[in-house]
């Protein structure tokens, strides 16, 4: 996937020193804004995406031409208004919409990067996109707001630059992955490796990609997004156009088929080595152990307002992890509230309908936004 | 608006750090915020009250306050409240201990089971009373604990911790609690208000 048209794109010239130890410079990120920033700029929202997201937050994608990631949240009057707010959203660096990833060329060796390309870390993520701030000459965002591996981006920028936000928002996420999380993304980085199309993250140059293994790899990763109530609830076990069993291995389930889909769909919009590298900095993410073992000392430095929220039937980021980091911002006498919302849609809860939870967003955003 | 929440707001200095434990949906806190320009915080069980109070743009956390008050280090308000909630708590001792470490002070109100019409209607109807302040049946009531003025009164003795202000309240008529007139307190009022320091 090389960089497409139609992306906006910042050249950060500024030399980016990563956890890895490595530096990039004059590399590129690209983002897309909604909305318009005022003439006192202090309505500007930096959302983070997720694992498979991008910049397209809302409205339709022009890569994909499907609705954006988040178009349930944000929007005209949706509960990140973008009638009221600047929307800022950045492809992560790793990924695959146009931001500095393996897909990209390296300028020395004129070859792809693939799994030449730095290992990077959410701490990198977010230090590359606080460069978006001096590109619109933002001095103070009014919130950073993201789910899952976003919610892990919202922790770390608000650790990483304290005075740079007036509210916090992060949403179905964890202060460190968990030894299931980690689990998890192996998996999927192991059904990639096993695909033979993979050539050890070389195959842009062999004009092939590693379809199989990447589809695998999402269709589990897909599994950890829903409720086992939610998939009994929407598939059960229903068959697949068929009115008995083939006694076979078709897709006799709708579920089987479902998530055959949804693999086959992924592969057309993703990279495999991007997959690689943003599972590998989802593991990697430990803002406890950045903090010696005290998450609180992550915000002793901010005076920023924040809103956590989870979700009863997310079983990847349960409550409780959202909640030890709730604990922690409450030793420290931070401004911090919380809510767990009730819903059967799982972890993927946050990109979906579900209203309490988008009327909790607007709420707390549009009341803290008139706020001194 | 509850009487009462006048009362507590007296016994507030301007400016403080306040907790309300059991906000409900936040009506004493949007006073508080009002009245005294208190930084407060709210802790609540109910998800639809916790989504009025984000609603109010009040700093709400989900949570029980058994479990969920071990969180807050010492002395971090300068006062802690719990309206009307003593009662429903499995264990009141522990709740109270905790307000204690966690506030600089507290303030405990009781609705009073010992004012003379709940009294009369168990004298004369056999019956667990149902009141304005207590209007469960004994069946589906979460007050679990209820007391009286004087129980809570012997209650700090024996615990140990000072009453700095009691205040008895009679439909919205309010009057101090003292030693000499505890009994009659007890039988008058239908709501204890207490300012508590360990």
């Amino acid at each position: 996937m090389n960089v497409k048209e139609n992306i906006k794109t910042i050249t950060i010239d500024k030399p980016l020193k990563l956890d890895c130890g490595k530096t990039i410079n004059n590399f590129p990120l690209a983002y897309e804004t909604y909305g318009s920033l005022n003439e006192d700029k202090n309505n500007a929202i930096l959302v983070f995406h997720a694992l498979t997201g991008d910049q397209f937050v809302t409205g339709v994608n022009p890569v994909t031409n499907k609705d954006g990631w988040w178009s349930y949240a944000v929007g005209p009057g949706k509960s990140i208004d973008t009638e009221k707010y600047f929307v800022i959203c950045a492809n992560v660096i790793g990924g695959c919409m146009g931001s500095f990833g393996p897909s990209h060329q390296n300028p020395e060796t004129k070859k792809i990067y693939g799994t030449d390309f730095p290992v990077i870390t959410i701490n990198d993520m977010v230090n590359a996109q606080v460069n978006l701030l001096d590109h619109f000459d933002i001095k103070k965002l009014f919130s950073v707001v993201g789910g899952s591996m976003g919610g892990m981006q919202v922790l770390q920028f608000v650790s990483n630059y304290p005075d740079k936000t007036k509210t916090a928002v992060p949403i179905a996420c964890t202060s460190s992955h968990s030894a299931q999380n980690i689990a998890f993304n192996e998996l999927g980085r192991q059904a990639i490796a096993a695909d033979h199309k993979w050539q050890d993250g070389e195959y842009s140059s062999k004009n092939t990609i590693p379809d199989k293994g990447l589809a695998v790899a999402r269709m589990a990763a897909h599994i950890t997004y829903l409720s086992k109530k939610g998939l009994q609830e929407k598939f059960g076990r229903k068959l697949q156009e068929r009115d008995d069993l083939k006694f076979g291995f078709d897709a006799d389930f709708q579920i089987e088929s479902y998530l055959r889909y949804q693999g086959s769909v992924f592969v057309d919009r993703f990279d495999a080595n991007s997959y690689l590298y943003i599972t590998r900095a989802m593991d990697y993410f430990d803002l406890v152990k950045q903090n010696n073992g005290n998450l609180s000392n992550a915000f002793k430095n901010t005076k920023a307002k924040f809103f956590i929220i989870s979700f009863t039937s997310d079983w990847l980021y349960p409550t409780q992890e959202n909640k030890d980091i709730v604990i922690a911002l409450n030793a420290i006498g931070a401004n911090v509230g919380f809510v767990e919302i009730k819903s059967d849609k799982g972890h993927d809860s946050f990109l979906l309908d579900v209203p309490d939870f988008l009327k909790a967003l607007k709420n707390f955003l549009d009341k803290s936004f008139l706020e001194k | 608006m509850k009487p009462e929440f006048k009362i507590i707001s007296d016994l507030i200095n301007k400016n403080s750090q306040v907790l309300d434990v059991g906000c409900g949906d936040g009506i004493l806190m949007e006073f508080l915020i009002k009245e005294k320009k208190v930084n407060i915080r709210g802790i609540e069980i109910s998800k639809s009250k916790v989504q009025n109070c984000i609603a109010k743009g009040l700093t709400i956390i989900e949570g029980n306050a058994e479990d969920d008050l071990k969180q807050f280090p010492n002395k971090s308000f300068d006062y802690v409240i719990l309206s009307q909630t003593l009662q429903a708590f499995l264990n009141p001792e522990k709740v109270i201990n905790e307000l204690l470490r966690i506030g600089k002070q507290a303030i405990v109100t009781i609705p009073n089971f010992g004012y003379w019409k709940i009294g009369l209607h168990l004298l004369l109807k056999g019956t667990m009373p149902v009141t304005k302040t207590l209007p469960d049946e004994w069946y589906n009531t979460a007050n679990i604990h209820l007391c009286t003025i004087k129980d809570f009164v012997n209650f700090s003795k024996t615990k140990n911790f000072k009453l700095s202000k009691s205040i008895a309240l009679k439909s919205d008529q309010q009057s101090f609690i003292t030693n000499f007139n505890l009994n009659i307190k007890n039988l008058s009022s239908n709501l204890g208000i207490f300012l508590i320091e360990s």
